[in-house]
């Protein structure tokens, strides 16, 4: 992909890490600000008693704003600050997690563990730049230890039950979410100093994907794919939304250091794995009784309705990456 | 004020707090908010959950024997929520407990009590003593509103250090009055319901 400028082709592809990055906000800034002035046009057209869907559509575009932001905020102020976001991330999303589990006094010191120990040691590793124990920390000496702790309290009732839930939250909301910084951790041939763009690259084409199956299913979806789990999901939205993320995912192959086959399939890879991230978590939260991560905050999504799709995404992306191009 | 300001933010970020007013609305009349008690959050989470304005206005009472030692625990309690000191332990004490609670109502403050007296580990609160009685017998133009505090007690139960960060509810119930020639029993437990009827 080229552009003109007065006198030279000047290569998207040999721009400098920020001059890419703000190539891409310019086109997110004004998708946004089209998606707002359209929202706010149907929110004064709509009905009074019909607002409910436009006004969720303004919500998602709400919290759209803020993740750019926070994007914006990761780039300005680096690695350190980007790892605080995300860090902070993590900790409301567990805060979500944990108040909708059922939690019983045993499970006091485990929990205190996975909010105190287990997040700033997770970030910390991946700002030490510690690949090794980075992945392997949660899934092996976390799995094993909070169960440990569980057990020393005594309290045994429904013990399998309380220890997976808590290891489900701290897998979700802490590992795998700090995946997604994680790409700082890839030292790509060709590509140093650039992870950061590889980090907006996984968000932008996972929350788009998010999008564009939402829009499509509104406007074209018919068949259900899985109405118990989560009704709004369709098999027209999944394809549309799915394909059209795609595409716009290869289209951003010049911010990446994969070549324009190798962004389609990266991409293909993060619309899949996010879809059925999205579809697991519904199914996880739906067994614990709620329709929406933050219903206990009135008129919020909760933060884990807008990051369930990047939970699957992030790491699966993160060692296909690593597999194919570190 | 700074304290305040701190102090609030971090009950939000550790807690939530979120205040939802479900028989009343936010009020600048004067006050007694009376609610359940499951952990030491509770104070905090109930006084946060105001509108700034009130807040000033608003004092919770608070046990001298936990919050009156000095330490982090006393600045918060003196800088942060302006404590209302309350003895406890009926040897040490001498006069009316109830006595600076009353002065602080003759100044015109709003006050936050906890009437079961000490913690549960339950859900639902045990039965009230009888403290909000006697000020509601002595100030019947204060408004006694009901407030419940859900998932505290799993956030910070007795015993434990750190509180787990969760999201709590601050439920506002309706304003409750005690009835000329009310026996006691019954209002307290007519108080008590209007607490449990928000869980």
């Amino acid at each position: 992909m080229t552009i003109q400028t007065s006198s030279t082709n000047v290569s998207m592809q040999q721009l400098s890490a920020q001059g890419k990055f703000w190539w891409v906000m310019g086109g997110v800034l004004s998708l946004l600000l089209l998606a707002s002035a359209i929202g706010w046009w149907l929110h004064r057209r709509a009905a009074p008693d019909k607002r409910e869907v436009i006004d969720n559509l303004n919500m998602r575009i709400r919290a759209w704003w803020v993740m750019v932001a926070v994007l914006c905020g990761c780039f300005l102020l680096g690695r350190v600050t980007t790892l605080v976001f995300f860090a902070m991330a993590s900790f409301f999303a567990l805060r979500e997690f944990t108040t909708l589990t059922p939690t019983r006094r045993g499970d006091h010191l485990p929990l205190v563990v996975c909010f105190y120990l287990a997040i700033p040691l997770q970030y910390w590793l991946i700002g030490a730049d510690w690949y090794g124990l980075f992945a392997i920390c949660i899934p092996v000496y976390g799995f094993l230890l909070l169960p440990a702790l569980t057990a020393f309290t005594g309290d045994i009732e429904n013990f399998l039950e309380r220890s997976t839930k808590i290891q489900w939250g701290l897998m979700l909301t802490v590992y795998c979410i700090s995946y997604a910084p994680a790409v700082m951790l890839l030292h790509i041939p060709g590509y140093e100093g650039q992870s950061l763009l590889l980090m907006l690259y996984l968000l932008l084409v996972v929350q788009i994907s998010d999008v564009l199956q939402y829009v499509f299913g509104k406007l074209f979806g018919k068949h259900k794919l899985a109405p118990k789990v989560s009704p709004s999901k369709t098999i027209e939205g999944l394809v549309g939304g799915g394909l059209s993320a795609t595409a716009i995912g290869t289209a951003l192959w010049w911010i990446t250091p994969f070549s324009p086959l190798g962004s389609a399939g990266m991409s293909l890879i993060i619309v899949v794995s996010g879809f059925l991230g999205g579809l697991a978590l519904s199914a996880v939260k739906r067994s614990l009784g709620a329709k929406d991560w933050g219903t206990m905050i009135e008129g919020h999504g909760g933060i884990l309705d807008r990051l369930d799709s990047v939970c699957f995404a992030a790491p699966i992306f993160f060692h296909v990456v690593r597999y194919a191009y570190a | 004020m700074i304290t305040s300001t701190l102090l609030v933010g971090l009950v939000r970020a550790l807690v939530g707090a979120h205040g939802r007013w479900i028989g009343c609305a936010p009020s600048s009349a004067q006050r007694i908010y009376f609610a359940n008690h499951s952990s030491h959050l509770d104070t905090l989470a109930l006084w946060a959950a105001l509108p700034a304005k009130l807040r000033t206005g608003t004092r919770p009472v608070a046990a001298r024997d936990y919050w009156g030692h000095g330490g982090i625990r006393g600045f918060v309690a003196d800088h942060g929520f302006r404590a209302v000191y309350l003895d406890r332990d009926a040897s040490t004490r001498d006069g009316d407990p109830l006595q600076p609670l009353m002065d602080a109502l003759d100044a015109g403050d709003s006050l936050i009590i906890f009437p079961e007296g000490t913690r549960s580990q339950e859900a639902l609160p045990q039965a009230f003593r009888s403290g909000l009685f006697h000020l509601a017998q002595r100030y019947p133009k204060v408004e006694l509103v009901a407030v419940y505090l859900d998932t505290l007690h799993r956030s910070m139960p007795k015993g434990s250090l750190l509180p787990v960060p969760l999201t709590c509810t601050v439920r506002f119930g309706r304003c409750l009055q005690w009835r000329a020639g009310e026996d006691k029993a019954i209002f307290l437990d007519r108080a008590r319901s209007a607490v449990v009827e928000l869980a």
